[in-house]
C-alpha cells in the first residue's frame, strides 16, 4: 500500500501508554457528550494517537515528543487542522530544522495530494526557509502536476513561489510544454497568463500581447473547439476593448473557421463580442453567418448581430436562453 | 492525412462521455412511462443512506475526522431537508449538542469537540442548526462570540484566514460572510475591503479563482458571486464575462464542469447552478437595457469605506475619485430607489423576495435529467458522475442542484409548475435559499429568530 519511507510504518505499532517517553501523560478522550452523532468508529491506534496528542495540546506543551506525536497524528488523518498548526507552533518554539517538513509533506503528498492543510503547511515552511527553497518547491509541484497536470492546489503553490520567491526564468517554456503536450490543459493557458503579466523578466500584456495573439491565433486554428484559447485570447485584450475589435487577425480568423462551417460556436460567439464592441462586420461575415443558417424556416435577419444570436440558439442549445438573452441585451435596438 | 493523437484532455472527456451517453441512449429507447420511471428520484433510499450516516459511521471516515464532522452534520441535514424529512427529537438533540461540543468558547465551531475553530466548520455548524430550526438549536449559537472569531479571522487586505495563522481564499470570505449575514451580525467591518479581494480574483476568463492568479472554478465562482451580493458590491463584478464563462461550464453532458476542458461533476450541479440562481435576481443582469461599452459602474478605489457609494444597483457610484474607472463594459443600473445607507443584514432576505424576471440563462431540464439519470447511487445517495462512489457531500450538493433547478422559474411564494420538473411531479425539493444554501423555510425562521434576538447580543443560554 504505502511505498513510504516512513519508519513509523515500518515499525510495528508500540502503544503509546507502553512508551516510557510518553508515561506521565495522562491521555485525554475526545469530548464527544453521550450520544454523539456522525460519530466514527475509530481505530484504537487512532484513538491513542489523538487522545495523547489533546493532552499535549491542552497543556501546549512545545517539545520533541510533541514533535513527533503530531507527524503521527498527521499520518492517521492528514486534514486534521489543529494537529498540524500545533506542530508549526512547536516547530518554531524549537526552531527546529524545516527541511524535515518539506520530507513530511511530501510524504503526505503521496497518500493523497488533495489536501488543504498539507499545502497551507508547505508554504508556511517554504516562506521561511526563503529562497533556498525555490528550487524545490517548483521541482515538487512539477511532480505533482506531471500526474495531474491540472492540480488546484499545486498551481496555487507554484504561483505563490514565483511571486514570493522568484524562479520565473523558464515558466513561460514550462507553460509551452504542458501545452505542447494538451493544448486542451485550461490550467496551462492560465499559468501562461500569470506569467505574461506578472513575471519581471517579460514586459507585461501589452509588450507581450502581440507575441502572444499569434500562438494563440495558431492554437484557435488548429483546434477552433478548444474553448481554452479563445478565453486566453479575450484575456489579453482585458481593459483594452478598442485594440481588441482593431485587430483584424482575429475577425480574420473568426471568418476563417465560419467559413470552413465546423466547431464554430466560439468564432461566433467571438464575432458577437467584438461587434457589440463597435465592430463593423463586412458582407462576407455576413454571408459566411447566412451560410450557417440551419433551415429556411429560420428566421432570416439582415443584421448580422442578430443573424449569429439566431445561429447560435440552434446549433448550440443548451445556451439558448443565453443567445436570447445576449440578443436582447445588446442589439435590441440594432 | 494526419490522424491527430487524443489530448489526454479529450481521452478523459470521451471517456466520460461514453459512460454517460450509454446511459442517455438507454433512456431514449424507453417508452415514456418508463422514462417517467427512470427519472425518478429514488427518495426512501437516499433518506436511508442519509439517515445511517447521522447515526454511524465507520472508521474509513476517519479521515475525514477533523474537519468533517460539522460537514457532514450539514450534508446530511440539508440533503434530508431537501428531501422534506425531519429527523426525530432524539436526533435533533444529540446533533445540536455535539455541534455545541464543537464549539469554541472564543466563538466558531471546529471540526470535532476540542479543535480549534474553523471557517469552514462554523458555516456547517451554523447552517446544521438553521436547519433543524427551533429555538433550542438557534439559542445554542454564541452570537457575540462567533463575531469576535469572525472579526480575529479578519485580514487587513479584505479576506479571512480560514483559522488561526490558517490560508486565506474566497471560500473563507464565502463562509464569514454567509454566517454573519444569517446571524444577523454583519458589519462595516467584516465587510471592508472583501470586494477588493474578491474582484482581485476574478481571471481573464470571467470566473472566480481561489486565490488571486489561479484558475476560474466552480466553487470558488459561487464563493464569490455570493459574497458580492451579501455585501452589496455585486455590480463591481465584470458580470457579462463571469455569465459568458458559467454557460460554457454545461456541457453535451448535460450537467457541469467545475472548470474549462475539465470533467463534469455532479457537485457543480450547486455550484454552477446556484450562480444562476443567484444571477437571474441581480436587476442589472435580469433588466433589458442596452449596454454603453466603456462605462465602469465601480471603481477598484477600495479606499471609500462608507456605504455612500456603494447603493445598491446605481451606476456611477463613484464620488469623482481618481482612481480608475474599470473598463468592464458592464450593465448601467438607473434609477433604483434603495434605502440608504444600506443595512447588510437585510441584503439575503430583500434578495430572496425579488421576483425572478428572466429565463434562467441555464438548461435547466438538462442539468435534472444528469442528476437524475447519471448521479443516482444504487442503494441510496448521489455521485460525481457514472462510475464514482457515493458520499454525503454529493448527495448535498446534487440535491441542492436538483432543488434550484425545479425552482428557478418560479418566485419564493408561488407554486412549481410540473414542466419546471423533469421526471414525476414527486420528484421536487424543497427550495433554498441561494445565498446560504438552507432549505427557505428554515431560513425564514432563522431570520425571524435573529432579527428579533438582536444585537448587542443577549448570552443566549441553554435550557
Amino acid at each position: 500500500m504505502s511505498s513510504s519511507s516512513s519508519s513509523d510504518e515500518e515499525r510495528r505499532w508500540v502503544p503509546l501508554r507502553s512508551r516510557p517517553e510518553f508515561s506521565d501523560v495522562i491521555p485525554v478522550e475526545q469530548d464527544d457528550g453521550p450520544n454523539p452523532v456522525v460519530p466514527i468508529t475509530y481505530k484504537e491506534e487512532f484513538r491513542e494517537t489523538m487522545d495523547y496528542f489533546r493532552a499535549l495540546y491542552k497543556a501546549d506543551e512545545r517539545s520533541l515528543r510533541a514533535l513527533h506525536l503530531t507527524s503521527e497524528a498527521i499520518q492517521f488523518n492528514p486534514g486534521n487542522y489543529t494537529v498540524w498548526h500545533f506542530r508549526r507552533l512547536v516547530l518554531e518554539a524549537l526552531n527546529h530544522d524545516l527541511h524535515d517538513e518539506l520530507a513530511l509533506t511530501e510524504h503526505i503528498a503521496r497518500g493523497n495530494s488533495k489536501n488543504y492543510q498539507l499545502w497551507h503547511h508547505r508554504r508556511w515552511v517554504a516562506e521561511k526557509l526563503g529562497t533556498s527553497a525555490t528550487t524545490e518547491e517548483l521541482r515538487f509541484t512539477k511532480n505533482i502536476l506531471s500526474i495531474d497536470a491540472k492540480h488546484y492546489h499545486a498551481w496555487s503553490h507554484r504561483q505563490w513561489v514565483l511571486q514570493a520567491l522568484g524562479g520565473w526564468e523558464d515558466e513561460l517554456d514550462y507553460c509551452q510544454q504542458l501545452l505542447e503536450e494538451d493544448i486542451f490543459n485550461n490550467s496551462a493557458w492560465n499559468q501562461r497568463y500569470f506569467v505574461i503579466t506578472r513575471s519581471p523578466f517579460l514586459g507585461g500584456l501589452k509588450a507581450m500581447r502581440e507575441s502572444e495573439v499569434c500562438y494563440t491565433l495558431n492554437g484557435i486554428v488548429a483546434r477552433p473547439e478548444n474553448e481554452s484559447s479563445w478565453r486566453y485570447l479575450r484575456g489579453l485584450y482585458k481593459d483594452d476593448n478598442s485594440s481588441w475589435v482593431n485587430n483584424p487577425q482575429i475577425s480574420s480568423v473568426c471568418l476563417e473557421i465560419l467559413n470552413a462551417k465546423t466547431n464554430c460556436v466560439f468564432a461566433l460567439s467571438t464575432l458577437l463580442d467584438l461587434i457589440s464592441h463597435g465592430f463593423q462586420p463586412s458582407q462576407e461575415f455576413t454571408d459566411a453567418v447566412d451560410a450557417l443558417r440551419i433551415s429556411d424556416s429560420e428566421q432570416r435577419d439582415s443584421d448580422v448581430a442578430k443573424a449569429a444570436c439566431f445561429v447560435l440558439e440552434s446549433v448550440d442549445p443548451f445556451r439558448a436562453n443565453y443567445w436570447q438573452w445576449y440578443k436582447n441585451k445588446h442589439f435590441q435596438n440594432a | 492525412m494526419e490522424f491527430p493523437v487524443a489530448t489526454k484532455t479529450q481521452h478523459e472527456q470521451w471517456t466520460v462521455e461514453n459512460l454517460v451517453f450509454r446511459k442517455y441512449n438507454l433512456f431514449e429507447d424507453l417508452p415514456h412511462h418508463a422514462q417517467t420511471l427512470m427519472l425518478e428520484l429514488r427518495r426512501d433510499e437516499h433518506i436511508e443512506y442519509l439517515m445511517r450516516g447521522l447515526r454511524g459511521l465507520p472508521a474509513s471516515f476517519s479521515v475525514l475526522d477533523a474537519n468533517s464532522r460539522p460537514w457532514m452534520c450539514y450534508w446530511i441535514l440539508h440533503s434530508l431537508a431537501l428531501l422534506g424529512e425531519l429527523v426525530d427529537d432524539e436526533l435533533e438533540n444529540n446533533t445540536i449538542d455535539f455541534l455545541s461540543r464543537c464549539q469554541d468558547p472564543n466563538g466558531g465551531y471546529g471540526g470535532g469537540p476540542g479543535q480549534m475553530p474553523h471557517l469552514a466548520t462554523t458555516y456547517a455548524a451554523v447552517n446544521s442548526l438553521i436547519t433543524l430550526g427551533g429555538h433550542k438549536a438557534l439559542s445554542s449559537i454564541n452570537r457575540r462570540e462567533l463575531y469576535t472569531f469572525l472579526r480575529r479571522m479578519k485580514q487587513p487586505s479584505g479576506g479571512f484566514r480560514m483559522h488561526d495563522a490558517g490560508e486565506i481564499d474566497v471560500r473563507a470570505c464565502y463562509t464569514a460572510i454567509s454566517v454573519a449575514s444569517v446571524l444577523n451580525i454583519l458589519d462595516h467591518e467584516l465587510v471592508d475591503n472583501v470586494g477588493s479581494y474578491i474582484l482581485s480574483c476574478q481571471t481573464y476568463e470571467g470566473g472566480i479563482s481561489g486565490e488571486p492568479g489561479s484558475e476560474a472554478h466552480g466553487g470558488y465562482t459561487f464563493c464569490g458571486l455570493a459574497t458580492m451580493i451579501l455585501i452589496n458590491e455585486v455590480n463591481c463584478l465584470d458580470l457579462p464575462r463571469l455569465i459568458d464563462w458559467l454557460v460554457f461550464r454545461q456541457g453535451k453532458e448535460c450537467g457541469f464542469q467545475g472548470r474549462t476542458n475539465k470533467l463534469v461533476d455532479g457537485c457543480y450541479s450547486f455550484w454552477q447552478g446556484g450562480a444562476f440562481a443567484l444571477l437571474q435576481r441581480i436587476p442589472s443582469v435580469s433588466e433589458e437595457q442596452i449596454v454603453l461599452p466603456d462605462v465602469g459602474h465601480c471603481t477598484l478605489d477600495t479606499s471609500h469605506t462608507s456605504t455612500t457609494s456603494r447603493i445598491s444597483e446605481v451606476g456611477n457610484s463613484s464620488e469623482g475619485t481618481s482612481s480608475q474607472v474599470d473598463d468592464t463594459g458592464g450593465f448601467r443600473q438607473e434609477g433604483l430607489k434603495v434605502p440608504f445607507p444600506v443595512n447588510y443584514n437585510d441584503i439575503g432576505y430583500d434578495f430572496i423576495n425579488r421576483s425572478v424576471e428572466m429565463k434562467p440563462l441555464f438548461h435547466a431540464i438538462a442539468l435534472q435529467r444528469y442528476i437524475l439519470l447519471c448521479t443516482q447511487a444504487e442503494n441510496g445517495g448521489l455521485i460525481d458522475k457514472p462510475g464514482k462512489s457515493r458520499d454525503f457531500y454529493h448527495t448535498c450538493y446534487c440535491l441542492s442542484g436538483l432543488s434550484i433547478c425545479q425552482h428557478i422559474c418560479s418566485d419564493a411564494d408561488s407554486p412549481v409548475l410540473p414542466r419546471a420538473v423533469s421526471g414525476p411531479y414527486s420528484n421536487l425539493l424543497e427550495p433554498i435559499h441561494p445565498l446560504f444554501n438552507v432549505v427557505l423555510d428554515q431560513y425564514h425562521e432563522a431570520r425571524e429568530f435573529f432579527t428579533t434576538h438582536r444585537a448587542p447580543f443577549n448570552s443566549e443560554v441553554l435550557h
